[in-house]
């Protein structure tokens, strides 16, 4: 047997989450079927209610312009499409890694720190969300929804919603202890997906404290980014939004970091 | 390769490992054997650098896991107690993969995967998934995994635990040669057969502290005495004729099933034991073996 060679260079960090990419990627090469699903959701709920539902509605103004619904719809679930992608890898994929599959220890038997475990694995949630909005920005460019130029920025938006969610939602995987702990995020998936401004606009909420409330919550800042991008009517919200999800995904990176030294490096 | 001074290691209030001293030199096969809880296993995660130490002094190639973590475990082999395999890859995968964590190149990883595969003899089984493999397979795999970066060091936490004899003989096999080879073997073990076997030089560890160190030969030499007699006699008779043979060697030792005597002249003892007209069902006349060193330094047998 060959024996040693040289020792390898230190992996930098982008080197390390490149390596953690092509981990997941070979294991999904065999399981692309998978993939399908988390795309064809949003896009069935564009066809029924943003088409199908669409039919009945007559259009309406956002922020001061006509829009029909469709296009008011398609934004929300390519904003919604991002969301999903992150969300399956983050939290069910995650969870049985740390604990189930104990990956995250045969990492840390190499020279990957937590941080690259940290980055790597965001990094793919990331880029799980971004394939599925790239095909619903096809779709959605291929049935006419999209009236601006801005689009263009609408995919860097949705891998910043992806970016986003995939840290939060792993930081959060972290304390979970049992399969159980589960129905919490569904809990928390359904109404952010039916009441972040996705099938209606935030007016319906009046002008109390449920529209604060929905306004600060993270998918509508997500929502009303996309839609402003795809229909043209960029106001300064996509900036507090874009500086929303930024800190967001920061914040949900370093606490992921610091949860997996607690709980893995005992 | 390895040096600890008055390493220790804390759980909350719980004191796994209590200051021991610990100098393992290149190419050697070093040991740590103990009881279950006795404090190996914290010991090898800490030389693993993944468990950071509570107190003392630790340095693995001259480095601090502290600060150069990394840069350690690009040079260590890993082979931890359960086979934590990467179930979602197939066999070969698994060697590839883990090769590109430690940021070695693709032709490098596909040759060396290719080569280990041949060394843990499961070529032929490079496109299987994981689970399909047997016990004694995963066990190959994860030792030929954790050769994949030409480690300086490997760390084998009991390595045969759960494997047949016919595997246990191949995997014995596999150490020898890397040894051979140069690489440096650290191994916790509940086995002593396996320790008299593979180990240079090894410490007796229980609760948390280091009883003996030596080779296996000083440490018998040292610590029991050339012959043990057995003797079996009817279920629950050991304790009280403990004190009629007590006599009869330097040492009597109480085991549930049998008694052990420890003379230079186990014949001598035996021919005695009858003498006295006592009536065991089996006797046996044996070298001592570390399991006694073991005996006598923790007070029980390794079964608990």
């Amino acid at each position: 047997m060959a024996l040693v060679t040289a020792i390898p260079a230190p992996l930098t960090p982008v080197h390390a989450a490149r390596v953690l990419v092509l981990r997941n990627f070979v294991v999904y090469k065999s399981a692309w079927k998978l993939f399908l699903t988390g795309f064809l959701e949003p896009v069935l709920y564009l066809f029924s209610i943003g088409i199908g539902v669409g039919q009945l509605i007559d259009s309406f103004e956002f922020h001061g312009e006509q829009v029909p619904y469709a296009a008011f719809v398609a934004p929300a679930m390519l904003a919604t499409s991002a969301f999903n992608g992150a969300l399956l890898d983050s939290t069910f994929n995650v969870f049985f890694k740390l604990k189930y599959e104990k990956l995250y220890d045969q990492m840390l038997a190499t020279p990957l720190t937590t941080g690259d475990i940290a980055r790597g694995e965001i990094t793919w949630g990331l880029l799980r969300g971004s394939v599925y909005s790239a095909a619903f920005l096809v779709v959605m460019l291929a049935m006419g929804l999209v009236d601006s130029w801005w689009a263009v920025l609408a995919l860097p938006a949705a891998i910043l919603i992806a970016f986003a969610f995939s840290a939060v939602c792993m930081a959060l995987t972290t304390w979970m202890t049992s399969w159980q702990d589960f129905d919490k995020i569904t809990l928390a998936q359904m109404p952010l997906f039916l009441f972040s401004a996705t099938f209606f606009p935030v007016e319906a909420f009046g002008d109390g404290v449920l529209r604060w409330i929905v306004e600060a919550t993270p998918l509508y800042r997500g929502v009303v980014l996309c839609r402003e991008l795809t229909t043209g009517v960029v106001t300064w919200e996509s900036a507090v939004s874009v500086v929303y999800l930024v800190v967001m995904g920061i914040v949900g990176l370093l606490v992921v970091r610091r949860r997996l030294d607690a709980l893995l490096l005992t | 390769m390895i040096s600890a001074r008055g390493l220790r290691k804390s759980f909350g209030d719980f004191e796994a490992v209590k200051g021991i001293d610990v100098e393992v030199r290149k190419g050697e096969a070093f040991g740590f054997l103990g009881p279950n809880g006795a404090g190996k296993s914290s010991t090898m995660r800490m030389i693993a650098s993944v468990s950071p130490v509570t107190s003392g002094e630790l340095r693995i190639f001259g480095m601090d896991p502290a600060t150069d973590g990394p840069a350690i475990r690009g040079r260590l082999g890993v082979c931890p107690q359960e086979d934590t395999l990467d179930n979602e890859l197939n066999v070969f995968d698994n060697l590839y993969i883990y090769g590109r964590y430690f940021g070695i190149d693709r032709a490098t990883c596909r040759d060396r995967a290719t080569e280990l595969l041949e060394f843990a003899q499961i070529t032929e089984k490079a496109k299987s998934k994981v689970e399909d493999l047997s016990g004694g397979m995963k066990r190959r795999l994860t030792i030929a995994r954790s050769l994949i970066n030409n480690p300086d060091l490997l760390l084998l936490d009991e390595p045969t635990t759960g494997l047949d004899p016919q595997a246990r003989h191949v995997l014995w096999d596999q150490l020898f040669r890397l040894k051979q080879a140069g690489v440096t073997l650290v191994i916790t073990t509940h086995y002593m057969d396996e320790a008299e076997q593979l180990c240079d030089r090894l410490v007796v560890m229980d609760k948390g502290l280091i009883a003996a160190e030596g080779s296996p030969r000083e440490l018998i030499d040292a610590h029991s005495t050339r012959e043990v007699a057995e003797l079996r006699f009817g279920v629950g008779e050991h304790e009280g004729l403990a004190g009629k043979v007590e006599d009869l060697g330097e040492r009597v030792e109480v085991l549930p099933d049998r008694l052990l005597v420890y003379s230079d002249h186990g014949e001598e003892v035996v021919t005695a034991v009858l003498d006295r007209g006592l009536q065991p069902i089996a006797t046996l006349v044996r070298r001592s073996t570390l399991e006694d060193v073991f005996l006598r330094l923790t007070g029980r047998s390794l079964a608990d």
